[in-house]
C-alpha cells in the first residue's frame, strides 16, 4: 500500500479528505503510482500530468522522503519507506500565482 | 412563476445568481470550484437543469464540470482535449512558427436541441464537440486545418476561440471567432470552414484587410435574424447583413470603438449593447465612467446608459463573454466586471443595479430564463 498526499484542490476534486492509498503491481515508480491513482480516481487524469505526453505539469512537484523527485518520474524505484507505507509520496502544488 | 438564473464565471470560482421574474431580489449561491478560474458556464437550451462549466488553473490544467440539477451539484466529465492528427504550427507573437498547444476551454456552447451535445472553443484555437454529455471530446479539425491556420496568431489574451454561435434555423451553420485570426463560418456542420472577415480593417496588421489575422473580440446574433451579425472588434463595432460574407462599421458616435462585449436585445433585433473601453493598453472605461451604450438602429447611433452605474473613478473592464440578456417580456441585460460586480437591468438597459458587488474578477456571464 502506497500513501499519497494530494494538494488541496485535487483532494476536493477527488472527494477525499487527506491521504489516498493505492496498490501498485510490480515495480513502484512515481509513474506507476500515478497510473494506479488515476485508475482509482479518474477525475485526476490530466491534472497532474499531461494526457498525451504524460509529462508532469510544470506547477506540480513530487517529494519522496524529503527529496525532490520531480524529475525522476519513471525510472527509479521508490524507496521501501514509501512502498511499505511508512512514508507518503507528496504531490505539491507550487506556491505561486495570485 | 418565471425567473432567471445568472451564471457568473470568475477568476476564483463560479457563482449562480437567482431571482424571480421581477429581478429585484437575488439569491447568490457559490463559490463552486473555489480557487479555480471559471472561464465560462452555460446551460442547455433544451434542458435548463443541464449546465456545463469550464474550470481551469495554471497548476492543474483543464476540467469540465456538468450539472444535471440546475447547478446544485456537479460532476467532472472528460477533460481530454487532443488535437486531431499532427497539431502543426501557428504564428507566435514574433512571427515564428509555434506548435499548437492546448491550454484551456474559453467557451462552451450547448446544442440548441440536445443536452448531451456541446461545442467547446479552446486555446490554442480549435473547436471540439461532445455528443455524450462531456464523456468524450473530439475536434472538428476542418477549422484548424483551414489553409490559413499557419498564419493565425495569438492576441494579448492568447490564441483563443471565444465565440461559438449556432444558427437556430440552419443546424448546419455555425459561426466562430478567434483572437487574433478572425471570424469563420461552416455551412456543413463543422466539416469545412471559411474565413468571413471581408470588410474588417485592422491597422496593426501589415495588410489591414487581410483574409485572417483580425482581433475579433466577440460576435452576437439575434435568434430571429441569424443572417445579421454584430461584432465588437479590437477596434470598431461591425455589422454584417449577409451571415458574415461582408462587414461594415457601425461604431458611429461611441466614445471608444474598442471594447469586448456585444449583445442583442431579446425582443428587438436592432437593439444592441456594447461597453466602450479605452485602449490601446488602458482597458478601462473612458473618463472613469462605466456606461453601457445602446443602439436601437442596429448600430451607428448610440445612447449612453448610465443610471445606476458608477460615473466617477471606475476603472474596471468588462471581458468578452461577460454580457448576456434574458428573454423575459421586459428584456434583462447583465454584465460582469473585473472589479467583481455583476450589474443587471430589468428594463432594457434604462437603469442598472449591482446584483453583487464583491465577487472575484468576473470572466463570463450567461443567463437562463426559467419558465
Amino acid at each position: 500500500m502506497i500513501r499519497v498526499v494530494l494538494p488541496a484542490h485535487l483532494r476536493t476534486l477527488a472527494k477525499v479528505d487527506s491521504e489516498v492509498t493505492v496498490e501498485v503491481e510490480g515495480r513502484a515508480t512515481i509513474a506507476s503510482v500515478l497510473d494506479a491513482m488515476e485508475a482509482r480516481y479518474p477525475m485526476l487524469c490530466g491534472t497532474i500530468r499531461d494526457h498525451v505526453t504524460r509529462e508532469r505539469r510544470p506547477f506540480v512537484r513530487f517529494f519522496v522522503c524529503g527529496e525532490d523527485w520531480s524529475h525522476d518520474m519513471t525510472d527509479t524505484q521508490l524507496p521501501d519507506a514509501v512502498t511499505d507505507g511508512s512514508e507518503p509520496l507528496l504531490l505539491v502544488g507550487a506556491i505561486a500565482g495570485g | 412563476m418565471s425567473g432567471v438564473r445568472v451564471l457568473a464565471g470568475t477568476k476564483k470560482g463560479a457563482f449562480i445568481l437567482s431571482s424571480d421574474g421581477k429581478r429585484q431580489r437575488w439569491e447568490v449561491s457559490g463559490p463552486f470550484f473555489g480557487g479555480w478560474e471559471i472561464y465560462h458556464m452555460k446551460a442547455s437550451p433544451a434542458d435548463p437543469n443541464r449546465i456545463y462549466a469550464s474550470q481551469s488553473t495554471g497548476w492543474f490544467g483543464q476540467l469540465i464540470q456538468r450539472s444535471s440539477d440546475g447547478g446544485k451539484t456537479w460532476e467532472p466529465v472528460d477533460n481530454k482535449f487532443v488535437y486531431e492528427g499532427t497539431p502543426g504550427t501557428h504564428q507566435w507573437y514574433d512571427g515564428t512558427p509555434h506548435p499548437w498547444e492546448f491550454k484551456r476551454v474559453w467557451h462552451l456552447e450547448p446544442s440548441l436541441t440536445d443536452p448531451d451535445t456541446v461545442y467547446a472553443g479552446v486555446e490554442d484555437a480549435a473547436i471540439f464537440r461532445t455528443t455524450d454529455g462531456g464523456k468524450s471530446w473530439h475536434e472538428l479539425p476542418g477549422l484548424r486545418g483551414h489553409g490559413t491556420g499557419p498564419h493565425w496568431q495569438p492576441g494579448a489574451g492568447g490564441m483563443c476561440l471565444h465565440t461559438i454561435i449556432l444558427d437556430p434555423i440552419d443546424p448546419q451553420r455555425i459561426f466562430i471567432a478567434i483572437s487574433a485570426a478572425g471570424a469563420f463560418r461552416t455551412d456543413d456542420g463543422g466539416v469545412t470552414w471559411k474565413p468571413i472577415n471581408q470588410g474588417l480593417v485592422s491597422n496593426f496588421m501589415p495588410n489591414p484587410t487581410a483574409e485572417v489575422g483580425h482581433c475579433v473580440h466577440h460576435v452576437a446574433m439575434h435568434r430571429a435574424r441569424p443572417g445579421i451579425l454584430f461584432m465588437q472588434k479590437h477596434w470598431d463595432v461591425m455589422r454584417s447583413d449577409n451571415a458574415g460574407d461582408s462587414w461594415h462599421e457601425v461604431s458611429g458616435n461611441l466614445p471608444s470603438d474598442f471594447g469586448f462585449v456585444i449583445d442583442v436585445h431579446a425582443h428587438e433585433p436592432d437593439t444592441i449593447f456594447v461597453v466602450p473601453i479605452k485602449s490601446d493598453s488602458e482597458h478601462y472605461p473612458p473618463d472613469g465612467k462605466l456606461r453601457v451604450f445602446r443602439s436601437r438602429t442596429g448600430g451607428g447611433e448610440w445612447e449612453a446608459l448610465e443610471k445606476g452605474l458608477p460615473q466617477r473613478d471606475c476603472y474596471v473592464n468588462v471581458l468578452r463573454d461577460a454580457m448576456a440578456v434574458d428573454a423575459l417580456d421586459s428584456c434583462g441585460i447583465y454584465f460582469g466586471t473585473t472589479g467583481g460586480q455583476v450589474y443587471g437591468s430589468a428594463d432594457g438597459g434604462d437603469s442598472w443595479n449591482a446584483i453583487v458587488h464583491d465577487l472575484p474578477a468576473v470572466l463570463s456571464v450567461e443567463v437562463q430564463t426559467l419558465a
